[in-house]
């Protein structure tokens, strides 16, 4: 590489302000500058508008104040395209790929290899394993996208960028969708791109992540850049203070857990029958009032499945699953909700948890809406509606301006919030929770943290998936591990328990006997 | 009766019924797979079998009248395309309002050019021919059905062919089909999802446009108010039985052609018309709830299967 690209930065953004339509400030006079070889992080609280910052970098908005140079040069990019050209590459915090295509034709999209008027289908092939070689992520062009892991996925979204000669990568909160073994593998690829002189730009909400791998950060508040910094000269005290503009409490306090009789009673449930190997193989457990049950392993271990069973969105296909007494398989997603009293907050927020294309308190007060509270004759009371959800809003901190305002419009970790506000607000004998933190700030993944051990000590049975090791040991009572569908250990106290220990038994190298595993089952 | 079903005739009707819904149905499949529903394929087969009569009957020159017909094919579907696509407007009630225009507008357009309402039998309108396959039109049989149909269904073929190839085969139908299934995508790579959007239309339009020629210079050489009858509506569930596979498209086509034909030979042996007439719609949407129906059957006897098989094992 020549000196005279390590002399300018790669991009400077200079004064860029973004003002949506909707009269949100996202960007004020930020400017923010990333050099050749190295990864930058970005941070900030959800809705600090670093996602929008990044999208007006890849040409997806457009900035109403300020200017972008490339390599020195002013430039002006209007579209992905540009962008592309520019060799600027875009992964996004949700896959942009086409599930019923094959990994090479996800690669070449719009740039296909080509014979007389066809796609040159291996050479296709060919290209995406020569790029794959050359930056040591190893691929398999033909298979299908929908049946590859997340971790995988990300990669393919990597190496398209490559592909299309991207030298500047941005990676937009890359590792909330990881395992902690697949976070360590994109780390692996990233240090990889570094070293081909490539730049990487990180988001995340881990300070632990940026402390691993990132050589400078730029932090970001309700808009402005707070500054930038080298990240081994700052500390994670001073991070989070930047961000937040106070002093952020690390350890909850946590009393020790007494439970009661038992809420949720789940007896030799097995699922994923005529698909080959089953998904959910003879898992016995309960949750008893008052305590938290936490689930620990590899995602795709028939953690999902095992949830979406006690939802009620998946049909129980054998085996018994019981709330406070009642049968799971005889009751509607309705009665679950209401007369079991249950609360679920899905890992799919987007899909499953909210309607992108209704408001805020919509959304907010959408389980509730049929009480006496809210409706009369099937009209509703739009004032103690407005109120609730204003109060919702304001104790949840959720980032908008209005509570009328569409959820789509907000930026992802506060969509989360929506979900979390309206599910953890209602009284409930059961709470299901799956990725309590996924892509929410610090700040409010502590809040949502205290949440649920005040839920429990009023002696709410709560059940917590996270893939997220330090967070599930922090929330959990006691915890469970899963590995192919089955149960592999349970663990009554964490005391002495190492992340280690833990990682044996979700790697299936290490499982317990019958008799340890039953104790994850109380009559 | 009977004789009439086994007939060569009878299979040679069956393909000749089964043309315009297999043009629907490849113009019904590439809009579906670049993500638009497209329920403007009958009006726009109706559009177009008006425009090719009346050039033709004006100029006498087929060749243009057929060009004709195919751009205002085309036009309609970019016209479609850019109300929904640019303007942002709801695909259903874009639809709507499209069919229940074309519906006037071919009666004014027919009453402004021949003086009539009902058909365009005033004016000497022009059409394609039957082509003999040479060879095949001899062997006996096979060439009574297949040969001496009209041009336009050979070609009704060999589009089925194309579009396979445009799809599956060429970068256009790999956008196309990127588009439809995740437009965001095909976005963050630099694609323009409404431009691929409004090709898909334009290739929509048409096969539509063919489709609505074979029945007013092809078929007839008449063009008739309402003649393409919801054919186009047929294509569009042809397209859906057949799961986005333009052989299945094609496949599902000629079923629903055989239960045209069935309806035809009923009609001469004097059963009610109007129930004949149901009979190729009541097949349709039989054959997709039969269909659905069967999968999901198929789905839960396969889970019901396996948790025996596991008991079973267990017990022993
Ligand atoms: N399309 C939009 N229309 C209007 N406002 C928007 C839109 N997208 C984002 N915003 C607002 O702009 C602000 C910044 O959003 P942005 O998505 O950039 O935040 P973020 O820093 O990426 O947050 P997170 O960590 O939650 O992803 C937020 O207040 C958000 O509500
Ligand atoms: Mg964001």
């Amino acid at each position: 590489m020549s000196t005279a690209e390590h002399s300018v930065p790669a991009i400077e953004m200079k004064g860029i302000t973004k003002i949506y339509s909707n009269g949100v400030v996202a960007n004020k006079d930020v400017d923010f500058s990333v050099n050749y070889g190295e990864i930058h992080a970005v941070m900030g609280e959800n809705g600090a508008g670093k996602s929008t910052l990044m999208k007006m970098l890849f040409g997806l908005e457009k900035m109403d104040k300020g200017q972008i140079l490339f390599e020195g040069k002013e430039v002006s990019i209007n579209s992905p395209a540009e962008a592309i050209a520019l060799k600027i590459g875009m992964v996004h915090q949700e896959f942009m790929l086409v599930p019923s295509l094959t990994v090479a034709e996800n690669m070449v999209l719009r740039e296909e290899p080509r014979k007389g008027i066809f796609i040159d289908h291996n050479k296709a092939i060919e290209e995406t394993k020569k790029i794959s070689e050359m930056y040591n992520l190893p691929i398999d062009p033909n298979a299908r996208i929908a049946d590859l892991a997340v971790g995988i996925k990300q990669r393919v979204e990597i190496l398209k960028a490559l592909y299309r000669g991207a030298k500047i990568l941005i990676l937009d909160e890359p590792t909330a969708v990881l395992t902690p073994q697949e976070t360590e593998e994109l780390f692996r690829q990233l240090l990889i791109l570094k070293e081909h002189g490539h730049t990487v730009i990180f988001i995340s909400h881990k300070i632990r992540e940026i402390k691993q791998i990132c050589d400078r950060i730029t932090i970001l508040k309700n808009g402005r850049s707070m500054g930038v910094y080298q990240v081994k000269d700052i500390s994670e005290g001073d991070i989070s203070r930047l961000m937040v503009g106070h002093e952020v409490k690390m350890n909850l306090d946590k009393k020790p857990a007494s439970p009661g009789k038992t809420v949720l009673k789940v007896e030799h449930l097995s699922y994923g029958y005529g698909e080959g190997k089953l998904k959910l193989d003879d898992v016995n457990f309960s949750v008893r009032k008052g305590e938290i049950i936490g689930i620990a392993g590899v995602e795709g271990n028939g953690q999902r499945e095992l949830l979406e069973c006690l939802s009620g969105l998946r049909k129980i296909q054998r085996g018994k699953v019981a709330i406070n007494g009642n049968d799971v398989s005889k009751m509607s997603i309705y009665d679950i909700r209401e007369k079991a009293k249950t609360a679920y907050i899905p890992q799919d927020r987007l899909l499953f948890g909210v309607a992108s294309g209704a408001t805020i308190q919509e959304n907010l007060l959408a389980n509730r809406m049929d009480y006496e509270e809210f409706s009369k004759a099937g009209v509703l009371k739009e004032k103690n509606f407005v109120k609730t959800a204003k109060e919702l809003i304001k104790e949840f901190t959720i980032k908008c301006d209005n509570e009328k305002q569409l959820v789509n419009m907000l930026s992802g970790g506060n969509i989360q919030k929506v979900v979390v506000a309206r599910e953890l607000s209602m009284p409930r004998e059961l709470i299901i929770i799956d990725q309590p933190s996924r892509g929410i700030d610090i700040g409010a993944t502590k809040f949502i943290h205290q949440k649920i051990f005040e839920l429990r000590d009023a002696g709410t049975a709560i059940l917590v998936n996270s893939a997220d090791l330090a967070e599930i040991r922090e929330l959990s009572d006691s915890l469970f591990v899963m590995y192919e569908g089955e149960i592999v250990a349970f663990f009554r106290s964490l005391d002495g328990v190492t992340e280690e220990q833990l990682g044996e038994y979700m790697l299936g190298i290490k499982k317990q006997t019958p008799e340890e595993i039953k104790e994850a089952f109380h009559e | 009766m009977l004789s009439s079903f086994l007939s060569a005739e009878f299979f040679y009707t069956i393909i000749r019924v089964s043309t315009p819904l297999i043009f629907a149905a490849m113009a019904s499949l590439i809009a579906r797979k670049g993500g638009v529903t497209n329920i403007t394929i009958d009006s726009t087969m109706l559009m177009s079998a008006l425009t090719g009569v009346l050039v033709s009957a004006f100029t006498q020159n087929l060749p243009l009248a057929i060009f004709c017909g195919l751009v205002m094919g085309v036009v309609m579907g970019i016209f479609m395309g850019y109300f929904h696509i640019m303007m942002n407007t709801n695909l259903i009630l874009t639809g709507v309002a499209i069919n229940t225009f074309t519906r006037g507008a071919t009666v004014m357009i027919l009453y402004a050019f021949t003086g009539d309402k009902g058909s365009s039998s005033l004016v000497k309108s022009l059409a394609v021919g039957n082509w003999d396959i040479p060879v095949i039109k001899d062997i006996p049989i096979l060439g009574q059905i297949i040969s001496g149909h009209n041009g336009f269904t050979y070609i009704a073929f060999l589009s089925v062919i194309f579009t396979w190839y445009l799809m599956y085969r060429t970068p256009l139908g790999l956008r196309i089909r990127a588009v439809g299934e995740n437009s965001s995508a095909a976005k963050s790579v630099g694609e323009n999802p409404a431009k691929i959007k409004l090709i898909a239309l334009a290739f929509s339009g048409f096969f539509s446009a063919l489709g609505g020629m074979y029945m007013s210079m092809g078929n007839m050489s008449v063009f008739i108010t309402n003649m393409t009858g919801g054919r186009g509506f047929i294509g569009v569930a042809a397209d859906a039985m057949g799961r986005g596979n333009p052989i299945g498209a094609m496949l599902a086509s000629l079923l629903f052609g055989t239960a045209n034909a069935v309806a035809n030979v009923l009609q001469i042996n004097n059963f009610p018309v109007d129930m004949v007439m149901a009979i190729p719609y009541v097949v349709s949407i039989a054959g997709i709830i039969i269909y659905s129906a069967h999968e999901q059957h198929k789905k839960n006897s396969k889970i019901k299967k396996a948790i025996a098989e596991a008991e079973r094992g267990e017990a022993a």
